[in-house]
């Protein structure tokens, strides 16, 4: 249990610091525009990589799975225009049935 | 420009609060199957308050990948957390205390919803849906460490997919630009090259390195 607690405490350290960066050092300051136009273009460049990471994502590997049907049905919903909590719970519904069925 | 008050932030984020509490009740779940007491998970999500690393540590911990490596895992998820919290420096005002207390509400999902058309942040956005997400998150832990196999396995009910459902539903409002396009088609592609080869929480923070596309341009 030691073991678990040094875990969380290192973790909730390292984030404190981690997110404080920039409002603690840089607070009321703006940025540079040109590093404002990289800045800009973060959200895309990481959501991106989270979609690929969490739907194709396994121990150091590749892993094709119901999370794909999950994904396309999640795909479909959004381009029906759902709202954002109706495209997350088709995510896990379509999933839930093809581990059921498969 | 209209004017934003900290319950728009608040109001916005609910239905992603919603999924955010459903997955932080399969953390506590997952961490208790990894040998982690609901005291120490929903300390964990109050501390933390950043979902992937939060799994990633408790994974490594459940199986027995030691100390040093939970850690390192969960720092490098949340490593993304540093060039973000730049991004948004400028949202926060007064004590350096209370801005680091303040910085603790920047989660991905408070970031993204909180991202104005013009590329530029809005600060009542931010902390509103902090908040809310804050609660969720621990109050759902709480719940799910407690409640625990009452809820079933995450897996059969689908949770695993709902995360890159939800990051795939904050992705589309961004692309607004043909350069934010090729920046999410290199940072996913960047991802999905090095995914096999690294340890999780790397792909991320390389393919952070897409942004770069915006250097110096108007």
């Amino acid at each position: 249990m030691t073991e678990t607690w040094v875990v969380i405490g290192l973790v909730g350290a390292a984030t404190v610091t981690l997110k404080s960066v920039g409002p603690v050092l840089l607070g009321g300051r703006p940025l540079p525009t040109h590093i404002a136009g990289v800045v800009s273009l973060l959200a895309p460049a990481l959501l991106a990589a989270l979609v690929v990471t969490q739907v194709v994502g396994g121990d150091e590997e590749i892993v094709l799975d119901a999370r794909l049907v999950g994904l396309a049905a999640a795909i479909v919903a959004l381009l029906l225009r759902a709202p954002l909590l109706l495209v997350v719970i088709v995510a896990a519904v379509a999933t839930a049935a093809v581990r059921l069925l498969v | 420009m209209s004017r934003t008050r900290y319950r728009d932030g608040a109001r916005a984020i609910v239905p992603i609060a919603l999924a955010a509490a459903a997955f932080a009740a399969s953390f506590g779940v997952l961490a208790r199957a990894a040998g982690i007491e609901p005291v120490a998970a929903t300390v964990m999500s109050a501390t933390t308050f950043a979902g992937s690393a939060q799994f990633a540590a408790a994974s490594i911990l459940g199986t027995g990948g030691g100390v040093a490596a939970a850690v390192l895992a969960a720092a490098l998820l949340n490593a993304r957390y540093a060039p973000i919290s730049v991004s948004v420096a400028s949202l926060f005002e007064g004590s350096p205390l209370r801005r680091l207390v303040e910085s603790q509400l920047i989660v991905d999902e408070s970031w993204a919803l909180s991202r104005r058309p013009d590329g530029r942040f809005d600060r009542h956005l931010l902390i509103g849906a902090g908040v809310v997400l804050y609660v969720c998150w621990v109050g759902g832990t709480a719940v799910g460490a407690i409640g625990g196999e009452a809820l079933g396995d995450p897996a059969s009910l689908g949770l695993d997919a709902a995360f890159p459902a939800l990051f795939l539903a904050l992705l589309v409002p961004q692309v607004r630009s043909r350069r934010a396009l090729a920046a999410a088609l290199a940072g996913g592609a960047i991802a999905l090259v090095l995914l096999p080869f690294t340890p999780a929480g790397v792909p991320i923070i390389a393919a952070s390195a897409a942004c770069l596309i915006g250097w110096s341009r108007p």
